[in-house]
């Protein structure tokens, strides 16, 4: 059976703000979204492999986020954790349309 | 004995370089006339394109200012160009109708941009990147017009089109070839570097010949060939350069492509030499500046009549200069059937290496993503080194010898200005250098281009071992720049930078975004300079200065309200408690600072937590005063001596909120008995009996200290002054993240007595701190007034939905 698609809207991009992150809760599923400097959105699991930190509040720099736990780097595109750590992370596709950021599940 | 007349037309830089090299050997035997076109002093034509890109300005790419000519009596006419020379007569005739004599006369032309032949190459809009004067053509039209295209794809047009993008403008790279840069790269480097500067944001038309430029008086746009057209304002011709010979061609001095010179830079007329761009020697034209100041050195000992190897040609290396790209290229690079490569490619993280080989020795070499290696790989390549060599020295690195020591002492660090290991370890030896910025001063080593920096580093560290790991202020800040904190502290002041983004931009961090380490780190040292301007930012903080709460490990955080001196009453006792009920607060805590943690409250909760507390921020988060530990004082105690609850509520309520470059505990003790353990604070006060003891510098965490006796003061008003000086001069001068109980190592306290013991000092850093506290505010209380903040910060999206 192929797995079903959802097209979520999580809200307007204007309340997403710049360089920092948003916790969105989609069902039973945590998603950390950010809006990085050049105005891309990134969609990630909100758990760190490590300890399950909350990458929503990390620090983001440029395509990376830093985990507020104890600064794993993990990238937000393909989510893969920087060396010399490793392990990765899940990531959704995001889309925007007409100003509103979608999450596809 | 008179001085003999050395003339030198063209005042850039090898013709400059020459005569520094002239006045080093004989400082004395010549009167010096220089002439240039420009109206400018020698300056660092490289770096023009670091003006454009914005990284630096005019006035910081003056090699030499106009103090230098008058301090060597070199006569300078600026803007005034030579136009005719007679051999016969030893005379050259000015474009100002001036005619002077001369001995020797040097020709240091250098080129011309080489402008496409096309219809419309003379319309209003249509430029070349050579010198100031279209530096500032440029940025003029980046302010009226959006559209730009550069005509080439070489390393200048490449460099153009990212200082365009930096000046806001859209840019088309043209280029006529079937990928980028195909003198220097081969196409795997080339569709690599075409990919990061496409993400970028350049656009690029390859295989493009540009048939006519567009438009009526001013530029429309372009054609091609195959008819395709694109509209632009503004286009930069960058599609290489020529040698200026006109001055040689009208003297009767014999020309090829450039001014034919000897080993010796000898023009075919008497006493006339050619240096730089201008000169072609063994059928080669140079266009960078390593070989141009080779050729200097050889002519200055020729004029000064000291003896020389002479001037055998020169390998020549590139390296691009924008921002975020890393591409390196030298000697052969493009393989054939007698040329075996190693080569390397790691798609993920955009690295590739290729080495060339011929019979055995290294001939060429492209590196793209990490050009680490470009140095030695240059040097290997120079020497026609055996493979063996290279090979051999990768396995010693990694068996963790570094990388500078393996090499030979001749071998050169600085490709641009030609210093070799040897000179830069002598010097620093002798001289007793031990910064990049000294060796630089000394042996100019990273002054043109600064790609060697990180290996004059390594030398440092190879030659002076221990005692420059020691001399922490040195080390870099992160991984992301080679600067250290006093290096950045000192930009930010001289450049008066006052964003983070602009401090990584302007001092050419590696990365684009900074990292968790020189984030935070800036944003501290910005506020610190600028405690009235700088806006502090909340996404370069960590996350429990930005949401001023501990966060925990689910991800809930702790709230420890302000209770100044550890003093609390039964109606704030009371507020706690509710609150606690209301919102289910799992844990309730006293902490190890005398104050009350409510822990694992969740984060849309902090806000009207907050508001019901009706109590300020603790900053238990924050680098900042955390608390002022008391005892019970001469109120109660049968010991007390001093009040001490009152003193440490003064000291609370006056440091309260500051950024500092680490956590500061404080801590006031009524009698030696030390309850509130002063002892082991960032700043200790113990009352004794008619005065008050200060400590320094203790520690009771990871660092355990002592703290040091600092001074004796008599009054409240003492303790307040000596501390804000303290604590200011702390600010000043601390590494982000280092602990008082680590600075006090660092500096000495003998150095900090000396300093806090001159009363203007301490009034002037006294003033400096109360300038600092004189703009804060609660930060909790800013988010209860503020729907935004809380809304940006503190609000979790909730979708319920159903997902099988």
């Amino acid at each position: 059976m192929k797995a079903m698609r959802y097209r979520i809207k999580v809200g307007s991009l204007n309340d997403i703000p710049e360089r920092l992150g948003k916790t969105v809760k989609i069902g039973p599923n945590e998603i950390a979204i950010f809006r990085l400097a050049n105005g891309d959105i990134r969609a990630i699991e909100n758990r760190c492999p490590h300890k399950g930190g909350v990458l929503a509040e990390g620090m983001v720099s440029g395509e990376y986020v830093y985990c507020p736990m104890h600064d794993w780097k993990i990238n937000l595109k393909d989510g893969k954790v920087q060396a010399p750590d490793f392990g990765c992370i899940k990531t959704y596709e995001t889309e925007i349309q007409n100003g509103e950021v979608i999450v596809i599940l | 004995m008179t001085k003999q007349k050395l003339v030198l037309v063209g005042n850039g830089m090898a013709g400059v370089r020459t005569i520094e090299e002239i006045i080093k050997l004989a400082p004395d035997r010549f009167e010096i006339t220089i002439f240039g076109r420009e109206p400018y002093p020698n300056y660092n034509r490289i770096q023009l394109s670091k003006v454009l890109q914005g990284d630096t300005s005019i006035k910081d790419i003056t090699i030499n200012d106009w103090q230098w000519y008058e301090d060597h009596q070199i006569l300078l006419y600026p803007g005034e160009t030579v136009i005719n020379i007679y051999p016969e007569d030893q005379l050259v005739f000015t474009s100002k109708g001036r005619k002077v004599q001369y001995d020797k006369l040097i020709l240091a032309t250098g080129s011309l941009p080489f402008m496409l032949p096309i219809p419309g190459a003379n319309k209003e809009g249509v430029t070349a990147f050579r010198d100031i004067k279209d530096c500032e053509r440029i940025i003029e039209y980046s302010k009226m017009y959006k559209k730009s295209a550069v005509i080439g794809g070489g390393l200048l047009g490449l460099e153009a089109a990212r200082g365009l993008l930096n000046l806001g403008m859209e840019v088309s790279v043209v280029h006529l070839g079937d990928y980028l840069m195909d003198r220097q790269l081969d196409k795997t480097a080339g569709k690599l570097l075409q990919k990061e500067l496409e993400l970028q944001g350049m656009k690029f038309y390859l295989e493009k010949q540009t048939k006519e430029i567009l438009g009526d008086q001013k530029v429309k746009g372009l054609r091609f060939h195959d008819g395709q057209e694109i509209p632009v304002d503004l286009v930069v011709m960058a599609v290489g350069i020529k040698p200026n010979i006109q001055l040689a061609k009208e003297s009767g001095i014999p020309f090829n492509r450039g001014i034919l010179v000897n080993d010796w830079l000898e023009t075919q007329a008497p006493n006339i030499y050619a240096v730089g761009e201008c000169a072609e020697h063994r059928e080669t034209v140079y266009g960078v500046v390593a070989p141009l100041y080779e050729q200097g050195k050889v002519l200055a000992k020729r004029i000064c009549g000291k003896e020389s190897l002479p001037y055998k040609g020169s390998a020549v290396s590139t390296q691009l200069k924008v921002s975020g790209v890393d591409v390196f290229s030298a000697g052969e690079i493009f393989e054939n059937e007698q040329i075996k490569t190693i080569m390397s490619y790691d798609d993920y993280r955009g690295i590739y290496k290729k080495i060339l080989i011929r019979d055995g020795k290294i001939i060429g070499a492209v590196l793209f993503g990490d050009t680490g290696e470009g140095n030695r790989l240059f040097n290997l390549i120079k020497k026609e080194a055996d493979i063996f060599e290279y090979t051999l020295s990768c396995r010693n690195e990694q068996n963790g010898c570094s990388l500078v020591a393996t090499i030979a002492d001749e071998e050169i660090i600085c490709g641009c200005n030609g210093v070799k290991k040897g000179t830069i370890v002598n010097a620093i030896q002798s001289q007793g250098l031990t910064t990049v910025e000294q060796v630089k001063g000394y042996t100019n080593a990273s002054r043109s281009c600064g790609g060697c920096k990180s290996s004059v580093a390594d030398l440092l560290e190879y030659t002076l071992g221990d005692q420059f790991k020691r001399q922490e202020q040195n080390e870099p800040i992160c991984s992301c720049t080679t600067l250290s904190r006093d290096d950045v502290i000192k930009e930010i002041r001289e450049k008066v930078l006052t964003m983070t983004m602009e401090v990584m931009r302007v001092l050419n961090w590696k990365t684009e975004d900074g990292c968790s380490k020189c984030r935070p780190a800036l944003n501290y040292y910005l506020g610190m300079l600028h405690p009235l301007l700088y806006q502090d930012e909340r996404e370069s903080r960590f996350v429990n200065e930005r949401l001023h709460a501990n966060i925990q490990k689910d991800g809930t955080f702790s709230v420890v309200p302000r209770m100044y001196g550890g003093v609390t009453n039964a109606e704030e006792l009371r507020r706690i408690a509710d609150v606690a009920e209301k919102y289910n607060v799992p844990l309730i805590k006293l902490t190890g600072g005398q104050r009350i943690d409510l822990v694992g409250v969740k984060k849309e909760d902090l806000p009207s937590v907050w508001a019901d507390l009706g109590m300020p921020s603790g900053f238990a988060y924050g680098k900042s005063l955390r608390t002022v530990k008391t005892c019970v004082g001469d109120t109660f105690c049968r010991f007390g001596t001093q009040d001490s609850i009152a003193m440490g509520i003064r000291m609370e309520r006056k440091f309260q909120r500051i950024s500092m470059p680490h956590k500061v505990k404080m801590a006031v003790s009524a009698c030696p008995r030390n309850c509130a353990e002063s002892g082991i604070k960032d700043l200790g006060v113990v009352g004794v009996d008619g005065a008050w003891e200060i400590y320094v510098g203790g520690n009771g965490g990871t660092h355990l200290r002592a703290g040091d006796l600092f001074c004796r003061v008599k009054t409240q008003e003492e303790v307040l002054e000596m501390a804000g000086a303290y604590l200011q001069y702390y600010r000043e001068t601390a590494h982000y993240l280092e602990r008082t109980s680590i600075w006090v190592e660092r500096l000495g306290l003998e150095h900090i007595k000396s300093i806090l013991a001159d009363k203007d000092t301490r009034q002037a850093l006294n003033e400096r701190l109360d300038e600092t506290l004189s703009v804060l505010k609660d930060p909790w209380q800013e988010t209860i007034n503020s729907g935004e903040i809380q809304k940006e910060l503190y609000k979790t999206v909730n979708i319920p939905v159903d997902i099988k």
